[in-house]
């Protein structure tokens, strides 16, 4: 379908001032695993590969880690009480409420006089872009020293796969039966205008890229901000062995563009840069039919998502040359 | 050399008792009433007075999720709010006495809308009776400050470990000004030890707060929290007994006027037992045996409430509630009422409806109400 990992991925990434050099190959990253054996993740999930290796980010800064999970896929993946799969200090959060926790938990470490621990907030995209996006806001403004990672599955998929706002056009779930008919909410862009000093938007698919991000993410005081696009094989309703070439497709189409924001300066990360620079653009079709969600998807829609894709790679075009996002 | 009385607003006080307690970290959200206890608070902290982390959040929700967040790292937390903004961190209010996070929260009672309101109405925190906080509510300027003292030690003593809310009335009680005698502070430090929360998440054994947990633990969780929320009345009345020793002003969880001769006995919480005990003193000069029991603590229940009313002969009581429960009845009055079934007890019961939404309740007419030797419910206006 797509080629599988190759060089295309990290060729021409930037190394993080202080932080070491790129990783070149999935080898270097650090073998250690915060995530256990035995989590309850459904298989083929690629969210879990966004924490395992936002984790693996994590230690390689020499830091403490301390996670918040919201209320999402990721609590579940714990497993049951007596027992959890995330092997750092780990906070459950309510739905609405992941960022302010979090700013909860940096104030309370500032106040112990603790500056070694990174203090990651992991939410689903429900949690984020809907229930969410208050506390969030909020916490970025406030301008607390965290990351808060959104792995988006585009729909409420820990409850059976419901419509949210960051569930693209005409994807059915069970509660668009017909297809979604609004866009999807991009809010990246809207952290990014937000001013914080990092915003990016990644794929488990590009685990080096990926990985390089949270390592950057991390070199950086303030609030910080990655997105990342977590295709997830049961509420999308395509095989389990296809997450990772679904990224790809969704990066390779333009359904999913890969950039950073580092302190107002757009960067189109490697991956996106043959897709927005070259026009190097695998048809959309291609990645609706692959899943099952798109279903029933008509020829006329498929055209309407082609023509909103081609925008988006345009807007993305001028951003990389004008080297901002707003 | 500071000085040992002032005169201050209820909202004043309790920033004074925060700033004693020097918490780690104060999340909160201005709003009327409460305002005046974020805004001191604030420039206490910006002036450098008192070293705490203070998060400007973007709503009561969040305020209590910031004091969570903290609270689970092992810190000292305090917040603030009142009405529609104690309402809006409902979800988070169950979520920190499930926990078991000693946070301390004063809660400024105001009315609720729709039809702005921003009087005193105690529906705010007696609708939330249930959610597993110590309550107190208190009936002066003094009072709110010594309270809030307190409100640290008994949350964080080990054997209690759960949230605690002090409310004060909007306006007749955080806006009104009275003398405050002031706690020294040295000696203070010497009443509230560090706080030590022995579940707070640490970087030496990892472990994870909140996971999914199963029929089969769940009510231990919950059995738990009573428990020690049992244990609390015990625990309250030691330290209010140390308080004392502190600063020579007693508390309980009761406290009673002129009731050990009264034929008839006033029940209240708050401001309104106060009024109430005006009027007592003004039936009393005519003759009537009546005295006022003024409830402070709501959760725990207090068992010095039933062993009160277990040694006190008064037959008729007379109940004041500034909250009411729709369909059902004045909160206070029902709860009072099923604590005398459980001592055998049948007593002649008035309860009174009075002071929704800041009605003015004058002790004369409060005189009025008690001298009316009808039974039943009263809503004082209609």
């Amino acid at each position: 379908m797509v080629e599988v990992l190759g060089k295309e991925e990290h060729e021409g990434m930037e190394a993080v001032g202080g932080e070491g050099k790129v990783v070149k190959w999935l080898a270097e990253i650090p073998a250690d695993e915060y995530v256990l054996k035995g989590n309850s993740a459904c298989a083929g999930c690629t969210a879990m590969i966004a924490l395992r290796y936002a984790l693996k980010a994590s230690r390689a800064t020499g830091r403490k880690t301390l996670l918040l999970v919201g209320a999402c896929c990721m609590v579940v993946c714990e497993g049951v009480y007596p027992n959890t799969a995330y092997n750092v200090p780990t906070l459950d959060t309510a739905f609405a409420c992941t960022a302010s926790m979090a700013s909860g938990v940096e104030a309370a470490l500032k106040s112990f006089g603790r500056r070694d621990v990174n203090v990651i907030a992991f939410a689903g995209d429900g949690g984020t872009v809907d229930i969410g996006i208050q506390a969030l806001s909020g916490a970025v403004e406030r301008g607390h020293n965290f990351l808060y990672v959104c792995y988006d599955n585009e729909a409420y998929c820990n409850t059976g796969m419901q419509r949210s706002g960051a569930t693209p056009p005409c994807a059915r779930t069970t509660t668009t039966p017909g297809g979604k008919r609004e866009k999807k909410k991009d809010v990246p862009r809207i952290m990014a205008a937000h001013g914080i000093p990092y915003v990016a938007t990644a794929c488990p698919s590009y685990p080096i890229d990926l990985y390089e991000k949270f390592k950057r993410a991390f070199s950086i005081e303030g609030p910080k901000y990655i997105h990342i696009l977590t295709p997830c094989p049961v509420s999308w309703r395509f095989p389990t062995s296809k997450g990772v070439e679904m990224g790809k497709l969704a990066v390779r189409t333009g359904m999913w563009t890969l950039y950073e924001v580092e302190h107002g300066v757009f960067r189109l990360s490697p991956p996106s840069r043959r897709v927005v620079l070259r026009g190097d653009v695998v048809p959309v079709e291609k990645y609706l039919r692959a899943q099952g969600r798109f279903n029933g998807i008509t020829d006329e829609e498929v055209e309407r998502i082609q023509k909103m894709v081609y925008q988006e790679l345009e807007w993305f075009k001028e951003a990389a040359a004008r080297r901002k996002l707003w | 050399m500071q000085e040992e009385e002032v005169f201050v607003t209820g909202n004043e006080a309790v920033a004074r008792a925060v700033k004693l307690a020097k918490p780690n970290v104060i999340a909160a959200y201005p709003i009327t009433p409460q305002t005046e206890i974020v805004e001191v608070l604030a420039r206490y902290v910006e002036s450098g007075e008192l070293k705490s982390e203070y998060i400007h959040v973007e709503s009561e929700h969040s305020a209590m999720a910031a004091c969570i967040g903290a609270a689970s790292m092992g810190a000292r937390v305090f917040t603030a709010t009142s009405s529609h903004g104690f309402l809006y961190m409902c979800e988070m209010i169950f979520w920190a006495s499930i926990a078991r996070l000693p946070i301390v929260m004063a809660n400024v009672n105001r009315a609720l809308g729709p039809g702005w309101n921003i009087w005193a109405d105690l529906k705010d925190a007696m609708s939330h009776r249930d959610a597993g906080w110590i309550q107190f509510y208190t009936a002066s300027v003094q009072e709110a400050y010594d309270t809030t003292l307190m409100a640290f030690r008994i949350a964080e003593d080990q054997r209690v470990m759960l949230p605690t809310m002090v409310n004060l009335e909007g306006f007749v009680l955080s806006h009104v000004m009275q003398p405050l005698r002031l706690v020294d502070e040295a000696e203070y430090d010497r009443f509230l030890p560090p706080v030590r929360i022995p579940h707070a998440l640490n970087f030496e054994r990892p472990h994870t707060l909140g996971t999914l947990i199963s029929p089969e633990h769940n009510y231990l969780v919950q059995y738990d929290n009573n428990r020690c929320m049992r244990a609390a009345d015990d625990v309250i009345a030691e330290v209010e007994r140390e308080f004392e020793r502190m600063s020579g002003r007693r508390y309980g969880a009761v406290m009673k006027y002129r009731c050990d001769d009264a034929e008839t006995l006033v029940i209240a919480m708050g401001t309104l037992a106060k009024e109430a005990e005006v009027a007592c003193d003004s039936l009393r000069e005519k003759g009537e045996k009546i005295g006022v029991l003024r409830l402070r603590q709501l959760r725990p229940f207090p068992k010095a409430f039933l062993e009160e009313v277990k040694r006190l002969t008064a037959e008729r009581f007379i109940i004041i509630d500034r909250a009411y429960s729709s369909g059902y009845g004045g909160i206070l009055a029902e709860e009072v009422k099923a604590k005398l079934y459980d001592l055998g007890l049948k007593k002649e019961v008035k309860s009174i409806i009075a002071g929704l939404g800041g009605q003015d309740v004058p002790h004369e007419a409060l005189e009025k109400m008690f001298m009316d030797k009808r039974g039943g419910e009263v809503w004082f206006g209609v």
